[in-house]
């Protein structure tokens, strides 16, 4: 039995790598998997706490954060995509028209 | 387990330093889906088999395929520049992030984890999953594929260049 508490950590450091990725990162690509590290450290949460209490239910919950990350990630490349038409870069620093 | 839990956790974390890294955005892509298998080797150590092997399919499998399918067609080149220029961004972000990872470490490490509970027979198989998914959860099931049928036409809108 793995102890519930390393597991956590280690999910809340890959949260940690993932904030760090959105932030820092110039890509858009980038940023998105920086989400995607996001999304993997709270299931990885889930799955932890399901087990220690012994539900199935968390895991449903995981399920339903993966079919959300699917959608967000054909959105958000579709997005990249359009963006890529207009502009020829994904450099999130060269897209600033709403920015002020 | 306690080995396997060590090489799945430095691996994991190694991948991600990897991701958020380096220049190459193919090179990110592939240690994404390191990454995510890891994480699904974290799920088999944790009894969940069903939801590991979901991860690979359709995590490393199916969402790095478009991921990286969309990197080859936009045929991105290694960036030169990969960080921000904002100077709030190049030095306060680093240390924001730092101090909530060790804000959530402080939690994690005086909050005592919840009792162990009973764990049903066949726990963490497609079954168990696909009971509470079609009995309990059999509304939030039907609005996700909506969603799912919302996000597939959002994305064809998009990315087409004339509808």
């Amino acid at each position: 039995m793995v102890e519930p508490r390393l597991v956590l950590l280690v999910s809340a450091v890959l949260f940690g790598l993932g904030v760090a990725g959105v932030l820092l990162r110039r890509g858009a690509i980038t940023i998105l998997m920086g989400i995607e590290l996001m999304l993997n450290a709270a299931n990885l949460a889930f799955i932890v706490f399901a087990r220690q209490l012994g539900h199935a239910e968390a895991q449903v919950y995981v399920f339903f954060v993966m079919t959300l990350a699917a959608a967000e990630a054909a959105v958000g490349l579709a997005i990249v995509i359009a963006l890529f038409r207009l502009r020829e870069t994904t450099d999130v620093d060269d897209v600033h028209l709403l920015r002020w | 387990m306690t080995l396997a839990f060590a090489i799945l956790a430095v691996l994991a974390v190694a991948s991600a330093l990897v991701v958020i890294t380096h220049r190459n955005p193919v090179i990110c892509a592939l240690a994404l889906a390191f990454n995510l298998v890891a994480i699904a080797g974290f799920y088999l150590i944790l009894d969940a088999q069903f939801v590991a092997m979901l991860q690979v399919i359709v995590y490393a499998g199916a969402i790095m395929v478009l991921i990286l399918f969309v990197i080859m067609l936009l045929n991105l080149q290694a960036e030169a520049r990969p960080r921000s220029s904002g100077v709030f961004q190049r030095w306060l972000a680093p240390l924001g992030t730092a101090a909530f990872v060790g804000l959530l470490a402080r939690a994690i490490a005086l909050e005592a984890p919840p009792a162990p509970g009973a764990r049903p027979p066949g726990y963490g198989t497609a079954a168990s999953v696909g009971q509470e998914l079609f009995s309990r959860f059999y509304y939030p099931f039907e609005v996700v594929s909506l969603l799912l049928v919302v996000a597939m036409v959002g994305a064809v809108l998009l990315a087409k260049r004339r509808l």
